[in-house]
């Protein structure tokens, strides 16, 4: 007979760590049957919720890592348990208690984020390189606003064009905007989930620290995990700026009239909703109407958008870490934008970036299909 | 004699009848039997052009039989009863013939269901040559009622009857009212304190001037019928004198002898000499003779209370010479309000109780949260330590085929309920439940299961298999270890905790039989009383007359007790207002003149209407009582017994009919 006794010292863990709401989860198994992962893989989300409620966790088993935070079943929780919390407190336990082991890449990323303060363990004069050539100043107090472009457009050669985009359309535009120096780190926001806390809250105080006596009031990004943790989490630890996600910039200007798209680009897009643009911050307007405001665009839907947008399977540190054929989630969503017949899968988050070129690539749909970032299209249709 | 003019209608029921029946046919063929003298078919007749068209007839041509062919009589007989009435025929010369369930419903063959509708009618009509008008008798109705146990549920009922100035006889076997609820600390969901919203109704009880209230007393024999019924009680002596005694318990104080006091569930000692609590009511003593040691030596030993009351009220008369008392009362209602008791969880010695001293059951863990109760409300454990870990363990003989098969209904809420009890009073210790479904169902029951969820209490889905002190590792040396299979998580767990509560489960008083047999009412498989419809009519039961309230006729919480209980008040009240009753008339008689006296049918009559008259040594049927099943006709062996409306010659008319 198996034999389990309640671990009461790790459940007290996990209550205390964040995970409070779980003691209301009744178990009806609602949010396993939402977890985009059963559509891939068996992944019980119910079972886990009830073992974190006991102490009886399988703190050692690759279940602990699988969550990519897509709030899929946060948002149809009926007992309102906070699902991500208690899978972030769980890991918690593990990365701080040194009771189950931590998956080697994401050991890997968490240790340059540490180090470096990027995950590509980049070294940190090199974050703003992607800038040289493009006349971007310097954050300097009275700017207007700072422009922060998340670790993997600052180093990633592909991802690159995404910050390059904004520079051009924000030069083009004329708008009083900077970017900050090479002491900026990581946001920190996908660490956190991964468990590191500490980590999360070195990165967040320097940045804090960095934003304000750089006398910041407004920051836009291109991240919507930057803007996630900028807007919902830096404001306890003292860190208060107004935070916009660029679609929203890009779309307020259009409304002001003062950005006009005139050049055609006649194809079939179809958008990708971020889960921490949608489901986390509830934004689902703003980039559709900057590609419908871009003459020739036809906008098309995925069958599940918006709410219930299917997740890129970036969130939650997953991004660092492998995911087999098979079970990737953008992958899942090429079929169904290649059964749409899409020319372009617009995206509008650097992970989502990252997943949607490899399962193009890996799929050999590079021919046929193209990934790109709102923010280029809008540079070349400006 | 006069012609027998018959009119035969032929219901369509929209299609249901007529899509496989051919009723047209059915018409035809109708018309041509000897003395019907009118067929029609017409597509619902119970609307009311189809009542109207059968008025019509009745005088246009004279009609003096009326047959119906239709869907059952339990549906629409009585509609076509009325309108017969309504035309100057008597109801007993209308016949009503099912050719919905037993012809349409039944097969698809259009031919065979047409032949047999033919067949049926042919019957009706032959049979009604035999059908006589019976007279419709009325009988005044005793506004008085008995209610029989005095737990919330007789409680409600009686103060809503004698509130609108009628008299109610409330019989109690106990020395108090009270019942359940006076033991239970709160009421879920709402945490109310159960002894302050009771206490007022039972002193309103006590003071009514239209309740007389008979404690410790309890019904022996009942007869009569509803409306007139006559009930036997004994008042069991209290060896004090009620009238004398003002309930200061200095004789309580001073009785030196002891025994487990019933109300605190034997976990404190009453005396022989006692008040059970002290909101009782009434507040009068009572003297155990078992207990009491004057009594049991015939006067040579004690007496301590003789000598301590002032008030009079207990004397060597009362104490050696008081007997009990048998009074009779006359009643036109009977309520039946008796309660529950809870299962005996030592049938379950996995449960380990009275083995341990720890494991307890629920309505005992009520007794130690009381303020009022053995422990003065402190959570403790039989050495006098607080629990840290308590594991409260559902459906203890509940929902188990080797006990009880229903669900208790009450469990999982005062599970929930002494969850917070114990969360209120020792945050710190942990709390399990072991449930198989959490069955929350009333108003704000979803609301307080959730509160307690975020309490903090652990809920453990499995059905516990043991309860035992045996350790396999230092954490549970000197535990209850509760076993069971998580059935959430598929894993089996062993639970170490201080104290186990057992929700055993809720079971008819052990003398449900009995007192359902002296009341002339059934009892369902569960053992609790038989209400007439378990729907629409849960309140009556079969024998006119006499009601349901409360946990006698299910498991139930306190909202669902009163409202049944208020229920059954306001029946009571409608046949009280209304004054008389209406007997059947499609009753049996017998002929004198035929009964041999043999009593063969006297013990057959499920309702007790038979009697046998010793003068004459010929049984009788009570008319009131009677209603008319024919059992008695069936078997009397020298054929005296006439079930009006089933007599032999309509029965073989209709047999005939058929063979044919
Ligand atoms: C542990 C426990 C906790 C509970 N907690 C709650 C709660 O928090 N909230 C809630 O709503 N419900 C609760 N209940 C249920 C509640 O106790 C019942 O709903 C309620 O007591 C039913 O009332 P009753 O009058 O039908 O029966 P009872 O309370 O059983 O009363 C029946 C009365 O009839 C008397 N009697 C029986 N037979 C005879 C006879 N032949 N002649 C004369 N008198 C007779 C008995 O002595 C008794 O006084 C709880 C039950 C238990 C066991
Ligand atoms: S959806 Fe919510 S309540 Fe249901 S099992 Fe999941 S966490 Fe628990
Ligand atoms: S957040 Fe997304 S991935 Fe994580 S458990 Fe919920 S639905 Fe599954
Ligand atoms: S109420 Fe709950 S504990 Fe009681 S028998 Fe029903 S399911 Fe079991
Ligand atoms: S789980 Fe096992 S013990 Fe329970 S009902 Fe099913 S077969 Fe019976």
């Amino acid at each position: 007979m198996e034999v389990l006794s309640p671990y009461k010292e790790a459940t007290d863990v996990i209550l205390e760590a964040g995970g409070e709401p779980l003691k209301l989860c009744y178990q009806c198994g609602l949010c396993t049957g939402i977890c985009p992962w059963n559509l891939v893989r068996s992944f019980l989300v119910r079972r886990i919720m009830h073992e974190a409620q006991l102490g009886a966790v399988d703190f050692g088993g690759e279940d602990v890592w699988t969550c990519v935070t897509c709030r899929a079943c946060v948002q149809r929780c009926p007992r309102g348990v906070e699902i991500i919390d208690v899978m972030r407190a769980i890991r918690r336990a593990v990365a701080s208690m040194g009771i189950g082991v931590v998956p080697d890449a994401l050991r890997i990323s968490a240790k340059n984020i540490a180090g470096v303060g990027n995950p590509l363990g980049e070294v940190p004069e090199k974050r703003n390189d992607w800038a040289k050539d493009l006349k971007v100043k310097q954050f300097a107090s009275g700017t207007e606003i700072l422009y922060f472009p998340c670790c993997i457009p600052s180093y990633d050669p592909d991802v690159k064009t995404v910050a390059r985009s904004v520079a051009t359309i924000f030069n083009k535009l004329k708008i009083d905007y900077g970017i900050i120096g090479t002491e900026a780190k990581c946001c920190g926001e996908s660490i956190r989930k991964a468990g590191q806390e500490d980590t999360f809250q070195s990165l967040a105080q320097n940045n804090i620290n960095l934003f304000t006596s750089s006398g910041v009031k407004t920051v836009v990004v291109s991240s919507p995990h930057c803007y996630h943790t900028f807007k919902n989490e830096y404001p306890e630890l003292g860190g208060k700026f107004e935070v916009i996600h660029i679609t929203q910039y890009l779309a307020s200007l259009i409304d002001e009239g003062k950005l006009k798209l005139s050049k055609k680009i006649n194809k079939k897009v179809v958008y990708s909703d971020p889960c921490y643009l949608g489901r986390h911050n509830d934004i689902y307007d703003e980039p559709r109407k900057i590609l419908q405001s871009i003459p020739g665009v036809e906008l098309i839907e995925f069958p599940d958008a918006r709410e219930n947008g299917l997740c890129c399977g970036g969130g939650g540190g997953r991004i660092w870490m492998d995911t087999p054929k098979g079970e990737r989630f953008s992958d899942i969503r090429v079929e169904q934008a290649a059964a749409k017949g899409a020319d372009i899968v617009a995206i509008a988050c650097p992970y989502c970036f990252l997943n949607y070129r490899d399962s193009v690539l890996s799929m050999g749909k590079a021919e046929t299909m193209q990934v790109k970032d709102i923010v280029e299209l809008v540079a070349e249709a400006i | 004699m006069e012609e027998i003019r018959i009119g035969v209608y032929i219901c369509h029921c929209g299609v249901n009848i007529a899509a496989t029946v051919d009723v047209a046919e059915v018409a035809r063929y109708a018309g041509t039997l000897p003395g019907v003298v009118l067929s029609r078919d017409y597509v619902f007749m119970c609307s009311d052009p189809g009542q109207d068209l059968i008025r019509k007839d009745i005088k246009e041509y004279n009609l003096n039989r009326v047959i119906v062919s239709s869907c059952s009589p339990r549906l629409h007989e009585l509609t076509f009863r009325r309108v017969c009435e309504s035309a100057g025929l008597n109801r007993y010369l209308f016949e009503m013939v099912n050719i919905r369930e037993q012809c349409s419903w039944t097969n698809e063959d259009k031919e065979a269901n047409t032949e047999k509708a033919k067949a049926l009618v042919d019957a009706a009509v032959r049979r009604v040559h035999y059908q006589e008008p019976l007279e419709i008798k009325d009988a005044p109705y005793n506004p008085n009622t008995l209610i029989v146990g005095g737990g919330i549920a007789g409680i409600q009922a009686a103060l809503e009857i004698a509130n609108s100035e009628h008299k109610v006889y409330l019989v109690e076997r106990e020395p108090s009212i009270g019942g359940h609820m006076i033991q239970l600390d709160k009421t879920f969901p709402t945490l109310d304190c159960s002894q302050c919203i009771l206490t007022p109704k039972m002193s309103e009880v006590g003071s009514h001037p239209y309740i007389e209230l008979l404690t410790y007393s309890e019904v022996e024999e009942v007869s009569g019928y509803v409306g007139n019924f006559k009930a036997k009680i004994r008042k069991k002596a209290r060896h004090v004198d009620v009238s004398k005694c003002t309930g200061c318990a200095v004789c309580m104080q001073k009785c030196p002898y002891k025994t487990d006091s019933e109300f605190e569930l034997g976990l404190a000692k009453r005396k022989a000499a006692y008040i059970p609590f002290p909101q009782a009511v009434p507040n009068v003593a009572t003297v155990d003779p078992n207990i009491c040691i004057y009594i049991k030596s015939e006067g040579k030993k004690c007496g301590a209370c003789i000598k301590s009351c002032e008030a009079g009220a207990i004397t060597a008369e009362t104490l050696l010479h008081q007997t009990d008392e048998i009074i009779e009362v006359e009643v036109g209602s009977i309520i039946l309000a008796t309660g529950f008791t809870t299962m005996d969880p030592k049938l379950i010695p996995q449960y380990g109780y009275g083995k341990y001293d720890n494991v307890i059951t629920g309505l005992e863990f009520e007794r130690i949260v009381s303020p009022t109760g053995p422990t003065g409300g402190k959570i403790q454990l039989k050495d006098g330590k607080e629990p840290e870990s308590v594991a409260i363990v559902h459906c203890v003989g509940s929902r188990d085929k080797n006990y009880h098969e229903y669900c208790s209904r009450i469990c999982c809420m005062y599970a929930l309920k002494q969850a917070n009890y114990i969360k209120e009073e020792l945050p710190d210790a942990d709390v399990y439940q072991l449930y198989i479904d959490m069955r929350c169902f009333g108003d704000g029951y979803e609301e307080f299961y959730n509160r307690l969820s975020s309490a903090g209490v652990n809920f453990v889905r499995g059905k516990v298999a043991q309860v035992t002190d045996q350790a396999i590792n230092d954490e549970e040396a000197g535990k209850l270890i509760v076993v069971a299979e998580d059935t959430l998580l598929g894993r089996m767990l062993r639970i170490p905790v201080d104290m186990v509560i057992l929700c055993n489960a809720v079971e008819p008083q052990a003398d449900a039989g009995e007192v359902a047999k002296r009341f002339t009412i059934n009892r369902k498989a569960t053992g609790f009383f038989l209400e007439r419809h378990p729907k629409l009519d849960p309140v009556a039961t079969p024998t006119e007359g006499t009601f349901v309230a409360g946990c006698c006729q299910s498991p139930k919480d306190i909202p669902d007790t009163v409202a049944q209980a208020s229920a059954a008040a306001a029946r009571v009240l409608s046949l009280i207002s209304k004054g008389r009753i209406t007997l059947e008339a499609a009753v049996s008689v017998i002929d004198e003149e035929k009964c041999s006296g043999c009593r063969i049918c006297n013990l057959l009559c499920p309702y007790g209407a038979i009697s046998f008259i010793e003068d004459e040594k010929k049984s009788r049927i009570n008319e009131a009582l009677c209603k008319g099943c024919g059992t008695c006709g069936a078997a009397c062996p020298s054929g005296a017994i006439t079930a009006r409306h089933f007599t032999n010659e309509q029965i073989l008319a209709q047999v005939e009919a058929l063979v044919s």
